[in-house]
């Protein structure tokens, strides 16, 4: 018998206006010791999955049909009283965030300790004893010193152990993982699969893992579910799932996940999921205003030199210099990048990277070295017309697609500010008419000029912020995570479109990302950093293939294997 | 096996796409979250009534009003502290008796109350401006320029409104002399309360442009090349908007509030232009002397004035508020 069954389960949320299903028709099962993955992109109401089986729905959503089974004992229709007792003693969470599911002001000890007593029937020694136990069994070294501190002298990873120490307490059936790794670095990430895995396993406990991340269920999962706008679009072993993909939907989810083995030249078959709202119009480059008077000086050797760069942020201020403390963001790094390629950064957060982008941008002053765009110092200008005709020639695509854009403007208004800043068009007509180009050609359409950003979804916005960065006709473009934020498809989408403008308008690019398959699939040159360093600089291919630098080597090796993915990619294409 | 056909998923995400649009800037009005919200909440929609129609009464004094108390012609002394029409002695013309000068009350009220308003709400909007300025500034540039401002701050917040009301007082009838007293009170008062509450909207401000100026539209804004004055007022400034608007409607009431004590005390308006707490002020001397009606109904008109008003803000804090829906 299935440890978890979920039948034909529909989730509601009563608004003002309408009723919205988050979740229907939804079959699953889980059987003990094995893994089940459910993946979807955000929306696809697969966190909605956990919290109906987990009684804890936000207000004011509720399961309108369908049961739960756990053990074959219906739960869901349980009153809240033993949906409690239930949670933690026999179905324990894994939350996504490390940092806010433990409580900061008590010892991890007493949380533990706390938790096991509630639901187990021990004494206050054996409670601890088992306490230690936990923390020995997820591979916190040194548990009994460790026991007594507090949930900030633990790292990340750390932190996320201490979770699943406290979800396995009370040796629970089941185990809900709603984005175990999301808020981890990539090598973080790999040892705690390989840690939930093997519990799972030892322990015969069921998982339910919920992600949005196709490598995660490629690598610790048996079965999975895809989760497409509130209904199950596929269902079976993984293996079969992911190697040969019955249904359009993962198929095209899977086709666009970044991957890291092999570079491709543009994501096949990515429009399933949000068609750009108009087809991407043709504009003729040449004779459009977009490619027209680009009054460069050209540059001979490099478009960008880095050299000895320095960056030191001031952490505590004092009168007394010997008693300031600085923290080295970018220590002495020097790259360059030539016209037309595009040049990746990669490294775990923290390491640099963005600082650096914020350094050529001239958003942060460096503490030393140097930057040469188009043979000119940026450090040193001082003449503000010469540092507004540097800011034209160059351009940035932000992280957050939420917060890059100014809700209180319209769209138009957002992507002519600078065409009017600059005074690149000679009327008010001609700027309408290159806002509504632009929009056109980002795949947007004309009418998207008349709303207000909160009316798009994230890859749109994405989409309005390089309208944006265009908009000033730059020769060089730096984009800082500009994906990460998005789910995989949107990825795909926007990954190809900065490809389709880098090709027409011969941009030189600066490619920011954590995510090393991203950068694969976009850089010809990559440099990895790390704590502010520049490790290695290599080719694209040489630096998968052949990695020099210890760092680079390790990073590779803890991706998560794609073997499944890729023969299924091989397939489609 | 596939669980849902893909044509059934493309059928779905095109309704998805067909939400039907609001009708036109009003339309959008009535759909919005704020509206709903303020039709839910009974009190709400009874105390925006209330405002409304005292508002109309006091901007409409000249024309509703049964008697002008400033036409000195139609005043007779002879009438002076009838009592209102359902006393004995009273008189059909004064429906809430007169003051002392044989000043129709109720007609004092509605006057009373458009001064006290126009007072309160030239304050209000010189103390947002200053403190809107004031706060962008400091937020935005931070380091020594933030520093000064908000000691400056700090320190008007230890003179209560009251005592700088005062002294502004005392220094104007200094320099420029009582006789003037009467045009100059008014622009004293809205000078004091200025002085008094521009604080409160500089902190608000401050504390939401140092949350705005880290977010990435400001830094696209400044990787564009904008210079900083555009960028605080076209950028930052319309998403700080919210917050001030709350403090707004609060401080009107306490605007109107503080100027009506003024008043009372003296050092507002003169008896000659008489606001709410003028009218308190007269009608506290015969108190004792059982013409309760002098002071009772302008208190009671201020009191229901400010509690509209309060109420009103009251909502519109909650109901702009992400952390308390």
């Amino acid at each position: 018998m299935s440890v978890l069954e979920i039948n034909d389960l529909r989730v509601e949320f009563p608004g003002r206006k309408s009723v919205f299903v988050a979740v229907q028709g939804v079959n699953l099962q889980v059987e003990a010791g094995k893994i089940l993955g459910v993946v979807g992109e955000s929306g696809a109401g697969k966190s909605t999955v956990g919290n109906a089986v987990i009684g804890l729905l936000q207000e004011p959503g509720r399961v309108a049909e369908g049961e739960v089974y756990l053990h074959g004992q219906r739960i869901d229709n349980l009153p809240d009283k033993q949906k409690r007792l239930m949670r933690g003693r026999r179905i324990g969470m894994i939350f996504q965030d490390p940092l806010t599911s433990l409580d900061p002001l008590q010892t991890v000890e007493s949380q533990l300790v706390e938790t096991i007593r509630t639901h187990l029937p021990l004494s206050m020694t054996e409670a601890r004893d088992r306490a230690v136990e936990l923390l020995d069994a997820v591979g916190i070294p040194d548990p009994r010193e460790r026991i007594r501190q507090y949930p900030h002298q633990f790292s990340g990873g750390m932190r996320q152990r201490v979770v699943i120490a406290l979800a396995l307490c009370a040796e629970p059936e089941l185990v809900i993982a709603d984005e175990p790794t999301t808020a981890l670095d990539v090598s973080i990430q790999a040892q705690i699969l390989e840690l939930m895995k093997k519990l799972c396993a030892e322990r015969n406990v069921a998982m339910l893992v919920i992600t949005h991340d196709m490598g995660v269920i490629a690598d610790i999962t048996d079965h999975v579910a895809v989760m497409y706008q509130g209904k199950l679009v596929e269902y079976g072993e993984t293996e079969q799932v992911l190697g040969a993909p019955q249904h359009a939907y993962t198929q095209s989810l899977i086709s666009a996940v970044p991957r890291p083995d092999i570079k491709v030249e543009r994501f096949p078959m990515v429009n399933y999921i949000e068609a750009a709202e108009a087809p991407q119009k043709h504009i003729d480059i040449s004779t459009h205003w977009l490619g027209k008077t680009r009054d460069y000086q050209p540059v001979s050797g490099p478009l960008l030199k880095v050299r000895d760069l320095d960056m030191r942020f001031e952490i505590r201020g004092s009168v007394i210099p010997s008693r300031r403390r600085y923290f080295d963001a970018v220590k002495k790094v020097s790259f360059d990048i030539h016209q037309g390629e595009t040049f990746g950064l990669v490294g775990e957060s923290g390491s640099g990277k963005s600082t650096i982008a914020r350094l050529i941008t001239g958003l942060y002053d460096p503490s030393g070295g140097s930057i040469l765009f188009a043979d000119q110092e940026l450090t040193s200008l001082q003449d503000r017309k010469a540092v507004l005709a540097m800011r034209r020639q160059m351009q940035m695509i932000f992280q957050d697609p939420y917060s890059s854009l100014n809700a209180r403007m319209r769209v138009r208004d957002i992507i002519a500010e600078p065409i009017k800043f600059h005074k690149l068009a000679s009327s008010n007509d001609e700027v309408r008419q290159i806002v509504a180009d632009l929009l056109d050609h980002v795949g947007l359409g004309t009418a998207a000029g008349a709303k207000f950003p909160h009316e798009f979804s994230g890859g749109q916005r994405q989409r309005i912020s390089i309208a944006r960065a265009l908009a000033t006709r730059p020769r060089f473009l730096i984009c800082d995570e500009p994906t990460s934020a998005l789910d995989v498809s949107i990825q795909a989408q926007i990954l190809n479109l900065l490809k389709d403008l880098q090709e027409e308008l011969g941009l030189t690019m600066l490619f920011i990302s954590h995510d090393l398959a991203v950068i694969r699939q976009m850089c010809n040159r990559i440099g990895v950093m790390r704590y502010g360093e520049l490790c290695e600089i290599a080719d694209c291919d040489a630096l998968y293939e052949t990695p020099q630098h210890e760092y680079t080597q390790q990073l590779l090796s803890l991706m998560p294997s794609m073997e499944l993915l890729s023969r299924a990619n091989l397939e489609s294409m | 096996m596939p669980y849902v056909s893909n044509e059934e998923i493309k059928v779905q995400v095109q309704n998805q796409s067909e939400q039907d649009p609001p009708k036109g800037r009003f339309g959008a009005l009535l759909d919005s979250d704020l509206f709903h919200s303020f039709m839910r909440s009974k009190v709400t929609v009874a105390a925006a009534f209330g405002t409304i129609v005292l508002f109309l009464l006091s901007f409409l004094a000249p024309w509703i009003a049964p008697h002008d108390p400033f036409d000195l012609a139609s005043l007779s002394i002879m009438d002076a502290r009838m009592p209102p029409v359902w006393m004995e002695y009273s008189d059909a013309r004064f429906i809430l008796g007169t003051d002392d000068q044989g000043r129709d009350l109720l007609s004092g009220i509605f006057y009373g109350m458009r001064i006290s308003l126009i007072v309160g709400f030239c304050s209000v909007i010189a103390a947002a401006i200053l403190g809107i300025t004031l706060g962008l500034v400091a937020g935005y540039m931070g380091g020594r320029v933030d520093a000064v401002i908000m000691r400056i701050a700090d320190i008007q917040l230890t003179f209560p409104a009251i005592l700088i009301a005062l002294l502004v007082d005392g220094a104007a009838r200094g320099l420029v002399g009582s006789i003037d007293r009467e045009v100059f009170s008014f622009y004293i008062l809205i000078f004091s309360l200025t002085l008094s509450f521009w604080v409160q909207y500089a902190r608000t401000v401050r504390g939401s442009t140092m949350v705005e100026k880290n977010k990435e539209y400001v830094q696209a804004a400044r990787v564009i090349g904008i210079p900083s004055i555009i960028i605080m007022v076209r950028h930052i400034l319309p998403n700080v908007t919210g917050p001030v608007l709350v403090i707004a409607t609060i401080n009107l009431a306490l605007a109107i509030v503080t100027e009506a004590t003024l008043s009372f005390l003296g050092v507002g308006m003169p008896p000659t232009q008489p606001s709410l707490g003028t009218l308190i002020a007269v009608g506290n001397d015969f108190l004792y002397s059982g013409e309760w009606w002098i002071a009772i109904f302008p208190g009671f008109a201020l009191a229901l004035l400010v509690l509209n008003v309060n109420l009103l803000g009251d909502w519109l804090r909650d109901a702009l508020n992400p952390k308390l829906r």
